[in-house]
């Protein structure tokens, strides 16, 4: 767990980087602080590893004040990504990520074979361990990224804007790798980010920042959507941010029924029982089926593109469970913004 | 014209004039221990001062200032200054060498640590590396390219500028230019800027040779064999 107690940060030119900060980051959970620049986010996280240091108030991992810890060795105990990965462009990918290990003494050969291991963890192929920084696509590096900040195997992970330099594409896979590789892991992950969206997706908690250096709402994602504090934050997460509510909410609950049969438009299966298209006398429209896991966003999309207004549900194997009507996710998602407003209030 | 050649390839090539004490042989080894001598002190001097000013940001303008300080200072000026005040001997000929090599080894190395990438080193002290291992793990081989530049430019001003010692009565390859204008021997004179140009292209070839095979791996094509280069 990260602990800010009343931290604040002054910089010798005058600007205050951070107001009176308190907030708790919990044990396992990633913690998204977001805003505009210079509202003290990336302040707020160069404090924990100490690459900045704070003017009053106390800062503690899992514990400890850092600020009574040797800097370098509390920072190789401290998993750190930054945009642009900050690579080093003279070593190759393995000696990039095995730094931290052979800075805390391990020798190379093992510390090369932990090396390798990172290598696989974040999906890159094994012989991409051999080459320079220069020969990797932005989306690599700043896989290489995540494996240097790993090696040590470090409880705290900070992330500085990493995937604010990678095309849409690619930032959504690494979003996704990072999902994953945090179900396998349970970092304490500590995430700086403009991007609301990105925020919305990989936070446990978002922690919103107003310029000045003011922590104006620390709450989940779908208790800051549905209620947010006040017309800064509601302007912050956008005007849609009932749907991206939606996007945080799973179809599990929404009531399915079986397949209509006669109708103007039938649900076309192949002998497994996979949904095939949706078919009429005279048409074929493509059908998108979606599985409990997909979000009530993904599934009031899917309805308004069905011909029938009915969402083709199937289970892991792909195989057809039944369908949902647009009335019963509309209802659905409804209840879903009160539940939500019920717990933020 | 075609005689004066002529007779500059007898003089080049000729046994006799390679052979003695007063031999292009025993000239050109004079010449090169100086000119490496001088650059081995100017480097020892140079290289600490430009790390630290690149590393600690501290004194920059010495190291800016140093350049064209380096650029005015009146080489000949100097060596019949320190011969004024402290006699004849070869002191007077190193202290010109090494102050005109000293700034070219200070900037460059300077310029090479200030060329390196903010994030690259902010990633380095993040990672947990303490200041000297910033330096010597990270600061320093990227700013190899340059440093070797300043070398390379001081080591050939100072070959260039070695032939000062023979106008305060010692050797080197300047013998040949100071005793042919005192004997109006056209060929000797050119005979000896002759050898110094070509001693001064071989070592720069030498040591721009040794920096591609050396110190930079990351900068060498890659194994496919194509350029490198940055893609999305």
């Amino acid at each position: 767990m990260i602990q800010f107690d009343a931290v604040h940060k002054r910089f010798p030119n005058g600007t205050t980087a951070v107001h009176d900060l308190s907030l708790e980051m919990p044990e396992g959970g990633v913690t998204v602080l977001v805003g505009s620049s210079g509202c003290g986010k990336t302040t707020t996280l160069r404090m924990i590893n100490r690459m900045v240091e704070p003017t009053s108030g106390t800062i503690k991992v899992n514990g400890r004040d850092v600020t009574q810890q040797d800097a370098a060795e509390l920072r190789r105990s401290i998993g750190y990504v930054i945009q642009q990965a900050g690579l080093f462009p003279h070593r190759t990918v393995l000696d990039n990520i095995a730094t931290v290990p052979l800075l805390l003494g391990w020798n190379r050969k093992k510390a090369r074979a932990r090396a390798a291991e990172l290598l696989e963890t974040v999906g890159l192929a094994a012989d991409a361990g051999k080459r320079y920084p220069h020969q990797l696509s932005g989306g690599q590096q700043q896989r290489v990224g995540v494996a240097r900040a790993l090696a040590a195997d470090p409880p705290v992970l900070l992330m500085d804007e990493p995937f604010g330099a990678v095309d849409p594409v690619v930032r959504t896979q690494l979003q996704d790798e990072l999902l994953r590789l945090q179900k396998e892991l349970n970092k304490t992950i500590v995430f700086v980010t403009h991007d609301v969206d990105e925020a919305v997706r990989l936070g446990d908690r978002i922690a919103i920042f107003r310029t000045g250096g003011h922590l104006v709402q620390c709450a989940p994602p779908a208790e800051l959507l549905a209620g947010p504090a006040d017309d800064f934050v509601a302007d912050f997460l956008g005007a849609e941010r009932g749907l991206k509510l939606l996007s945080l909410q799973t179809l599990a609950d929404v009531p399915q029924g079986p397949a209509p049969q006669g109708g103007t438009w039938t649900l076309v299966l192949d002998p497994a029982g996979k949904p095939l298209h949706w078919a009429s006398k005279d048409a074929e429209l493509p059908v998108r089926p979606l599985t409990d896991g997909d979000s009530l966003l993904a599934a009031l999309n899917e309805s308004i593109a069905s011909p029938t207004g009915l969402v083709a549900r199937v289970d892991a194997a792909g195989v057809l469970t039944g369908v949902s009507s647009r009335d019963d996710i509309h209802v659905h998602a409804g209840q879903a913004h009160s539940a939500a407003r019920v717990v933020a209030a | 014209m075609f005689e004066l050649f002529k007779n500059l390839g007898t003089w080049l090539t000729s046994g006799s004039q390679w052979a003695g004490s007063d031999g292009i042989a025993h000239r050109l080894g004079e010449h090169l221990q100086y000119s490496l001598l001088a650059t081995l002190i100017a480097a020892a001097i140079g290289l600490p001062l430009g790390l630290l000013i690149g590393h600690t940001g501290k004194g920059a303008f010495v190291a800016i200032n140093l350049a064209s300080f380096g650029r005015a200072l009146p080489t000949v000026g100097l060596v019949v200054l320190v011969f004024l005040a402290g006699g004849l001997s070869m002191l007077p000929v190193y202290v010109a060498l090494v102050a005109l090599a000293v700034p070219a080894i200070v900037t460059n190395t300077y310029a090479g640590m200030t060329a390196v990438d903010p994030d690259v080193k902010d990633a380095a002290r993040g990672q947990g590396m303490r200041g000297h291992q910033v330096l010597f793990q990270v600061e320093l081989p990227l700013a190899l390219p340059l440093i070797m530049t300043g070398l390379r430019l001081a080591l050939i001003q100072v070959v260039a500028t070695a032939t000062i010692a023979a106008y305060v009565s010692f050797g080197g390859l300047g013998r040949y230019v100071f005793d042919g204008l005192a004997q109006r021997d056209l060929v000797q004179v050119l005979g000896g800027a002759v050898l110094v140009a070509v001693v001064a292209v071989v070592l720069d070839l030498l040591l721009s040779t040794l920096q591609r095979f050396l110190f930079l791996p990351h900068a060498r094509t890659d194994s496919r064999g194509g350029t490198p280069t940055r893609t999305a």
